[in-house]
């Protein structure tokens, strides 16, 4: 059984203009679907990785899974237990130590005037896994030991470290619970390639040792096929394309997911003449109908245009494109 | 076009004064040249060298990539190039001339008519490059009619044929509308635009794509390289994404600790690169072309302004390093294809 299962979940964010606006201006009120009918499973000891540009809802996708967010629709389920049932009730701290998040910004998910001891140690208290300070203090160097510091770096504060450091100590605070599975919005994105190269190792060497799960966001194509098993694509709240990772690399279906693939200027190809890419994404506030994509689609037709596909399974990958279900691409 | 410029100037004594028929020489090549340049930053707590004794120069319709991690002094370069450094910091030492006419020493008025008439300048975001409280086509028409003295129609006509250029639809339209009303992308070729209205000679784009979307980058990319091309703007495209120095320069510098490390044409500098750190910098980016089950990792991390090592500022990180690298300062030589400041290459020689 997979250890996460999400059933159709649905976000929608009020972004009306004020209740007086609304009267005075005689404006609707309006919605924005951030995440809407999201369905996918991540195996134990794997990684899902979500990609898309920004604004298409995998941030939002994240924080639905770990509780920051309560689902509009839909059902987030965690080792066959639901999981938003279990954060409303008794079933929360249980839960919560066996999911951990790493935010995408080490520069602001460390609190400034804390020690790197006390940062690590806070979800063991919060917890209540340690409480007796030299136990506290020794798992805190295990901690830091295992993502590549050292005990002594626990009576610093978290602006004597580099950027690369810093992204470690949310790590090892992330690793705090001993977690089973861990949501990791954009790990890297804030930093420089050598350094984001020594985090990615990092957390393919704790995953292999730890069995650890990922659902890993990132907007860069190159490293989710460095670290994901899976790889959902999104567009406009919606997953379009869902793949082994070998597969949708070799051979992407979706055109978003060829335009997307298209688009990564490679350092291999120099000189290589680019396809240009059409459009941009559209406002979320007035998607298109049909399907999302269809104005910036070259294989749209007047079915992409009037009838939004559903995502089905289609010689083992899950799709939602009627150009390739109907065999025209 | 891309591998010749740099190489004559080799042979320069290394104290910075030129034969003048070399000079003469390198007028009809380089539009920019960077001879020397030391940009210092004065502290309570003493000076620091941000920019060591840079040298480089861009040829008329060449884009030359500057790479290199945060901190390794890629903007300061940029900013220095168009006399915008913040204060404290300054110049300290060496020049830049603009087609041999030195640049780097004059006063602000002077320096302000060239900022925009003779060298364009796009920045990372888009949001904050374009003041908004002004419509766009007002910045344009300001700045067509500081610099080129159209008439108010004129400079509206010019500005519309700009925002044409760059991609923008309904670009007559859209002239009256405010910076917010435009998305990322959109801003991003408004700014193009505006670096571009006064025609000028060199543009130094810093990071002109970090803040878009892969999709939105790849235009912008073949947007500014398009124009460049048609144009024979010479391009100084600061990045730190090698992806896109590979599909749009000719020559690439790659920068560490205030320093050039290495110099030379892109495809040379991505296959063969000479520097340790350039060979490290490539191992660590994950390809989309190639399946390895670990990148290859740089330890530790670029050191901080008040801490550079002394000789080879690359020295505690770089595997091959011996004792002369921990004492002499290498400086840049010819190495195959490429020029790289690098030891290892000297003791082979």
């Amino acid at each position: 059984m997979s250890l996460v299962e999400v059933k159709d979940l649905s976000k929608t964010f009020e972004v009306s203009a004020p209740w007086l606006n609304r009267i005075i201006e005689n404006k609707p009120r309006q919605f924005v679907h951030a995440v809407d009918g999201v369905s996918f499973a991540i195996e134990r000891g794997k990684t899902l990785a979500l990609v898309g540009e920004s604004g298409c809802g995998k941030s939002t996708v994240a924080r639905l899974l770990v509780g920051l967010y309560e689902p509009t629709q839909g059902t987030v389920s965690f080792d066959g237990q639901d999981a938003a049932q279990a954060f409303a009730g008794q079933g929360e701290l249980p839960l919560r130590r066996r999911m951990q998040m790493i935010f995408q910004d080490p520069y602001a998910s460390l609190n400034p005037r804390w020690k790197v001891a006390d940062i690590v140690a806070e979800p063991l208290r919060e917890h209540g896994l340690l409480n007796e300070a030299g136990a506290v203090r020794e798992r805190v160097g295990e901690l830091l030991t295992s993502v590549g510091l050292t005990p002594t770096d626990a009576d610093k504060f978290p602006h004597q470290f580099s950027g690369g450091q810093r992204q470690r100590i949310s790590i090892a605070r992330a690793l705090a619970t001993a977690p089973e599975f861990l949501v990791c919005d954009e790990p890297t994105s804030a930093l420089d390639v050598s350094v984001q190269a020594q985090v990615l190792n990092l957390m393919k060497d704790l995953q292999r040792q730890q069995g650890l799960s990922y659902l890993f966001i990132s907007h860069n194509l190159a490293v989710v096929r460095h670290v994901a098993d899976q790889v959902g694509v999104m567009y406009l709240g919606r997953l379009v394309e869902w793949a082994e990772k070998a597969q949708i690399f070799a051979t992407p279906r979706h055109p978003y997911t060829r335009m997307l693939l298209d688009a990564i200027p490679d350092i291999h190809m120099t000189g290589r003449a680019r396809t240009p890419v059409q459009g941009e994404v559209p406002n979320p506030l007035s998607p298109p109908g049909g399907c999302s994509f269809h104005p910036r689609c070259p294989h749209a037709n007047e079915r992409c245009k009037q009838e939004r596909p559903a995502m089905q399974d289609f010689q083992g990958i899950r799709i939602a494109c009627h150009a390739v279900i109907e065999g025209r691409l | 076009m891309s591998a010749a410029p740099g190489r004559p100037k080799q042979a320069r004594s290394p104290t910075g004064d030129r034969p003048k028929a070399e000079k003469g020489a390198s007028m009809t090549t380089a539009l920019l040249e960077v001879r020397r340049l030391r940009v210092e930053i004065p502290t309570r707590r003493g000076t620091l060298l941000a920019l060591d004794d840079i040298s480089f120069d861009i040829a008329a319709g060449e884009i030359l990539g500057v790479v290199g991690e945060s901190g390794a002094g890629k903007s300061l370069t940029g900013s220095a190039i168009i006399g915008l450094l913040d204060p404290p910091g300054r110049i300290a030492g060496g020049e830049i001339l603009l087609q041999g006419e030195r640049i780097d020493h004059l006063p602000y008025e002077q320096m302000r008519r060239i900022r925009g008439r003779r060298i364009g300048a796009i920045f990372q975001d888009p949001l904050t490059s374009l003041n908004p409280l002004y419509t766009v086509g007002r910045q344009l028409i300001e700045t067509i009619q500081a610099h080129l003295g159209f008439s108010h129609a004129q400079a509206r006509q010019r500005a519309i044929e700009l925002l044409e250029q760059t991609g923008i639809p309904a670009a007559a339209q859209r002239i009256d509308q405010y910076p917010h009303q435009f998305s990322g992308g959109m801003r991003q070729r408004v700014v193009i635009a505006l670096a571009l209205a006064a025609e000028p000679q060199l543009i130094v784009a810093d990071e002109p794509t970090t803040a878009l979307d892969v999709s939105i980058q790849a235009q912008i990319i073949s947007l500014l390289k398009s124009i460049c091309r048609q144009r024979g703007a010479a391009v100084m495209l600061v990045t730190h994404d090698m992806g896109v120095i590979a599909e749009t320069c000719d020559r690439v510098a790659v920068m560490y600790a205030g320093r050039v490390v290495e110099i030379g044409p892109v495809a040379e500098v991505i296959h063969h690169p000479a520097h340790p750190y350039t060979r490290g910098l490539m191992g660590a980016i994950p390809a989309m072309d190639e399946d390895r089950e670990r990148l290859s990792q740089i330890e530790g991390s670029m050191p901080r302004l008040n801490a550079v090592p002394a000789g080879c500022a690359y020295n505690p990180r770089c595997e091959h390093a011996f004792a002369r690298c921990r004492e002499q300062r290498p400086e840049l030589a010819p190495v195959a294809g490429t020029q790289a400041a690098c030891w290892l290459h000297e003791e082979r020689a």
